[in-house]
């Protein structure tokens, strides 16, 4: 059962772009009489200046994430980290990953490739990793990209909030994954 | 907060780089990701042209409205800062249908769309109001109902079952999100008027 949803969601998916790029300008056309060419060039012209108005904010948060990156403190917090999560019942093979998915999302893929070499996709290692990446967002880019999209520099509570519900996420992949798979 | 977290992190990477002998990784990473920085944005220019141009015809011969008001009783007791027939509503349900159905690249213009459109109504125009923040929070905690295709080519067969831990995850991190986006928004150091 599963198998054919999962199937047919993800066969799906790919005719979805196709159809909103000619549905749109149908609907538009066809039923309100719209210069679809004309309308669709004054749009896009906001593409150019919303993406360099993000440049300097992805600068700063990019930079300070890959050097914190290259530095090897992730593997300094995994052994802070590692008599704590074994109390909890936390891998600690999946930990590097739980601390990347917030960072980076090609570091995250790239440590998720490692888990499905190292043990197999069918490992509970893979799948709690798996789980992981997909059930969380590169917490640390979309608040560059999205707050300096229209140049906010006090971000409140966005982070506190966003790096919660992210240990929430990897917790959960955990534990989900312990009771299904375990 | 983010003053202190970004420079947290450069000086625990300074420190760390020189206890582990990494310093030097450090500073090309830094290079590096400055550059790199550049050429995400450059690379967003395409893409986000194409759809804030489909966009534009979307809202202009109405079918924005028309979705947003199908669909508006979740962003309405998400976001009641936001005038229910705010043109924000109808980018930001565009925004969580994309993001569920895994279309990052539609999703993140529709996004940006949002976000200047919240922008508009916001009367400090350098801090982030309660409804960017929910916005942003149920954003990074991913809302995705499909695999990713990056999963997918990776685990193989195996996706099917971690189809549903997938969701139960996604779920449980984006009410924390949008629990604790809640919950914060009134704390005095997390306030408009707050330094942070």
């Amino acid at each position: 059962m599963i198998e054919s949803i999962v199937g047919s969601l993800n066969a799906g998916a790919k005719y979805i772009i196709p159809l909103l790029l000619v549905g749109i300008p149908f609907y538009a056309i066809s039923v309100k009489k719209i210069k679809v060419y004309e309308v669709f060039v004054e749009g896009a012209k906001d593409g150019f200046t919303i993406a360099v108005r993000i440049i300097p904010y992805l600068v700063a948060i990019l930079v300070a994430v890959g050097m914190f990156r290259a530095s090897g403190a992730l593997d300094l917090l995994l052994s802070l980290m590692a008599p704590l999560l074994n109390a909890i019942g936390f891998p600690p093979e999946n930990l590097p990953l739980a601390l990347m998915r917030p960072l980076s999302g090609s570091g995250s893929l790239g440590l998720l490739t490692d888990l499905v070499n190292e043990y197999g996709p069918d490992s509970l290692y893979a799948k709690i990793g798996a789980t992981m990446f997909g059930s969380s967002e590169t917490t640390f880019y979309v608040l560059a990209v999205y707050f300096g999209s229209v140049s906010i520099t006090r971000s409140r509570h966005a982070l506190v909030a966003g790096l919660t519900a992210d240990a929430v996420g990897a917790l959960s992949a955990v534990y989900i994954c312990k009771l299904m798979f375990g | 907060m983010l003053n202190y977290i970004w420079f947290g992190m450069m000086l625990i990477s300074v420190i760390a780089g020189i206890i582990t002998g990494r310093i030097d990784a450090v500073t090309e990473a830094a290079i590096g990701m400055a550059k790199t920085a550049v050429e995400i944005s450059i690379g967003l220019i395409g893409i986000m042209a194409l759809w804030l141009g489909i966009m534009k015809i979307a809202e202009a011969s109405g079918l924005i409205r028309i979705i947003a008001r199908a669909l508006k009783p979740i962003p309405i007791r998400l976001f009641p800062d936001v005038p229910a027939d705010h043109p924000a509503i109808g980018s930001i349900v565009l925004n969580m249908s994309a993001n569920m159905l895994g279309l990052g690249n539609a999703a993140t213009p529709l996004g940006l769309k949002a976000m200047e459109e919240l922008q508009e109504i916001n009367p400090r125009k350098d801090t982030a109001t309660n409804a960017m923040v929910m916005f942003l929070a149920i954003n990074t905690s991913s809302v995705q109902i499909i695999v990713p295709a990056t999963v997918v080519a990776l685990m193989g067969v195996t996706t099917s079952q971690i189809f549903i831990p997938t969701i139960l995850a996604t779920t449980a991190s984006t009410i924390t999100a949008i629990f604790m986006a809640r919950f914060l928004q009134n704390r005095k150091m997390f306030s408009v008027e707050s330094g942070s």
